[in-house]
């Protein structure tokens, strides 16, 4: 019965995202109905979401198509798919919640509304998706959706910012292309599943991988790491977050790099390419390879986004770099987790897997608290220099109080939820015998800890300015989102057991045991 | 280097022509032709996927043997997977001329070197 609910996923937001618009032509009295439907909606995503959780892993093949035929397009929701699905509709949830005042002062909120829903629509499809095309076609959607939410104030620096990003944006989804039909032309399969075992029957005979898979290889690794913002991709995060509205800073920052790049990277990369596979008698070089490739690109995006956020003035940019910085780690736990799992240490590659996915679930709730807060901020005082603010402490105490233990447990203070993740990601590392990256990550987590304590000098502590005397708290409903938010980032260490065997196992399986996602698919 | 494989290096020739005008050139409207550029080849890769030499076309008419068909026709399922590439590329193309009309209301000018208010 469950894996009937799948389609829903991508339409009921969809579907109420093509009838709003509708409303952009009544007057704005009616902007409540609006309000009313997407609220709704993102809360019948949500709710669906947690009923999956307790589900079995599931397949729905549209029209009746069967495992047996190549053309069949399937929806898949497997271990990984269910923490991704639960990431990105809580967040979008209560980016809508937050979004209700505070689009009040943009130009059309009917609209936001629909191109919101459409993003969130393609988000679902890209983690549900169980088809190579069908997943560049989601991605598409939905990053077309954000190139316009970005822009959506349209004043001048926010077009080009999105300007930016959409000539970057749409130059990676032209690579990824290029690997989907490589990949196509290799195997005569679009599924998935499929794919995985025609490489995987090719490199059990010959013995490696084959060049053409190793360029289809490359090209994914260029256009899902520009849409994950890793490092020599990264040009476009740090114009595109700060000019978005708030909300939608906290859905690109929170879910979609996370969607649309680490999770695409990883499904192609560990399902599809076997790349956590040892295969006896002897390992692939071309494997150890991606995970080195995987490794460095997340050293690289830690060090150097730390580097550049400590010195940033503007709240929101220094907000987006760290983003990059954090999904570095991410990125440098799943490398260390690929190489381990090939060279035969299962304990510590699913070590590190496991950090990698809580630090990804660590970092939407507090990136997107951290994004929220800042827009309370500038809802409240205008601005985001952090030379124009301070003292804002006791004049706005729930946004300051949100805002701090966003910023500690980004930074890995005990017992906020930061703190764990990055200790089971420097764990992994130092013992899979990686000592001088383990050392790396620690000082980026001072550094990390360095740029928030400016935060929160400059913002919660110091004088508060003459012309902000009359500053009043945020509305209820822009505070409610941030108070779930902070409650999830300072309780989750009485629920981590639970959490890390019910929710976070079985994504660590699937990544682990990369190619018997086709087994289960094919079924 | 065999004749059969000149298409295939070609295509990959158009890209590389694209990614140059993306990065090289200092017109807006320049570098929205060099991401219309980098469409096409990926594009004509995804035919060139599916070609088969002296092929017919993927269209079986009534006194076709299935079996004949399916061993002389042109696959067409690449077909399929280029008209929705195509379509994604005429939204996303609308979308940057859009913003490239407002950019140009905003700043006075389509040179990127002068669009750079944002930095750091």
């Amino acid at each position: 019965m469950v894996t009937g609910l799948l389609p829903l996923f991508v339409a009921l937001p969809l579907g109420i995202g093509f009838i709003l618009p509708l409303l952009e032509k009544a007057k704005r009295d009616w902007n409540w109905l609006g309000d009313l439907l997407a609220t709704l909606g993102t809360l019948a995503l949500l709710i669906l979401s947690l009923l999956l959780l307790v589900a079995g892993e599931g397949v729905y093949w549209i029209g009746k198509w069967s495992p047996q035929s190549i053309i069949g397009i399937a929806l898949v929701a497997d271990g990984l798919t269910k923490i991704l699905l639960i990431i990105i509709n809580l967040v979008s949830f209560l980016a809508i919640l937050f979004s209700v005042e505070y689009m009040k002062r943009y130009t059309s909120k009917p609209l936001y509304y629909s191109l919101f829903l459409i993003m969130v629509a393609g988000m679902n499809g890209v983690v549900l998706s169980g088809d190579l095309f069908n997943l560049y076609v989601f991605l598409e959607v939905s990053a077309i959706a954000s190139y316009a939410l970005v822009a959506f104030g349209c004043e001048s620096e926010e077009l080009e910012a999105s300007f930016k990003y959409l000539i970057l944006g749409s130059l990676a989804s032209t690579f990824i292309l290029f690997g989907v039909a490589i990949l196509y032309n290799l195997t005569g399969t679009l599924n998935m599943a499929q794919v995985g075992e025609a490489l995987a029957a090719q490199v059990a005979r010959t013995g490696h991988l084959s060049r053409a898979a190793l360029l289809a290889t490359a090209f994914f690794l260029m256009g899902f790491g520009l849409k994950a913002a890793m490092m020599p991709f990264h040009a476009w995060l740090p114009d595109a977050h700060p000019s978005a509205p708030a909300p939608v800073s906290a859905m690109l920052s929170g879910v979609v790099i996370k969607a649309l790049g680490i999770y695409a990277l990883c499904r192609v990369l560990f399902s599809v390419l076997g790349v956590s596979m040892s295969l006896q008698p002897e390992p692939v070089p071309e494997m150890g390879y991606v995970a080195h490739v995987l490794m460095a690109l997340g050293v690289v995006s830690m060090v150097v986004g730390a580097l550049l956020m400590i010195g940033q003035w503007d709240l929101k940019r220094l907000l987006a770099y760290s983003s990059i910085s954090q999904l570095g780690y991410v990125v440098l736990a799943l490398g260390v987790g690929a190489e381990m799992a090939q060279k035969g240490a299962p304990d510590i590659a699913s070590l590190a897997i496991f950090g990698g996915l809580f630090h990804l679930f660590n970092h939407a709730i507090f990136k997107s608290l951290l994004f929220l807060c800042s827009g309370a901020i500038e809802y409240g005082t205008g601005t985001r220099q952090l030379r124009e603010m301070g003292g804002l402490g006791e004049k706005m105490p729930v946004t300051g109080g949100c805002c701090r233990i966003a910023a500690l447990s980004i930074s890995g203070v005990p017992p906020f939820s930061g703190f764990w993740s990055k200790l089971f990601i420097i764990l992994a590392v130092m013992r899979a015998g990686h000592y001088l990256l383990g050392a790396t990550a620690v000082l980026v987590a001072f550094m990390t800890l360095l740029a928030y304590i400016k935060v929160q000098r400059y913002v919660l502590h110091g004088k508060l300015p003459a012309r902000l005397r009359n500053l009043k708290e945020v509305p209820v409903l822009m505070c409610l989102p941030m108070i779930a938010l902070a409650v999830f980032c300072s309780l989750i260490w009485l629920v981590l057991p639970a959490l890390q065997s019910g929710f976070f196992r079985p994504g660590v399986e699937v990544m682990m045991r990369g190619l018997q996602y086709a087994q289960m698919v094919l079924r | 280097m065999p004749r059969e494989m000149m298409p295939y290096l070609l295509a990959m020739v158009l890209l590389v022509v694209g990614v140059y005008a993306i990065v090289v050139k200092k017109n807006i409207i320049k570098i929205i032709i060099g991401v219309i550029c980098t469409e096409y080849a990926v594009n004509l890769f995804l035919i060139l996927v599916g070609y088969r030499q002296r092929g017919i076309p993927p269209i079986q008419t009534a006194d076709m043997d299935p079996t004949q068909f399916a061993q002389g026709a042109v696959d067409p399922l690449p077909q399929a997977l280029i008209v929705t590439s195509i379509v994604i590329g005429l939204g996303l193309v609308a979308l940057m001329v859009a913003i490239a009309v407002r950019l140009y209301e905003k700043y006075g000018t389509f040179d990127i070197s002068e669009i750079r208010r944002l930095k750091g």
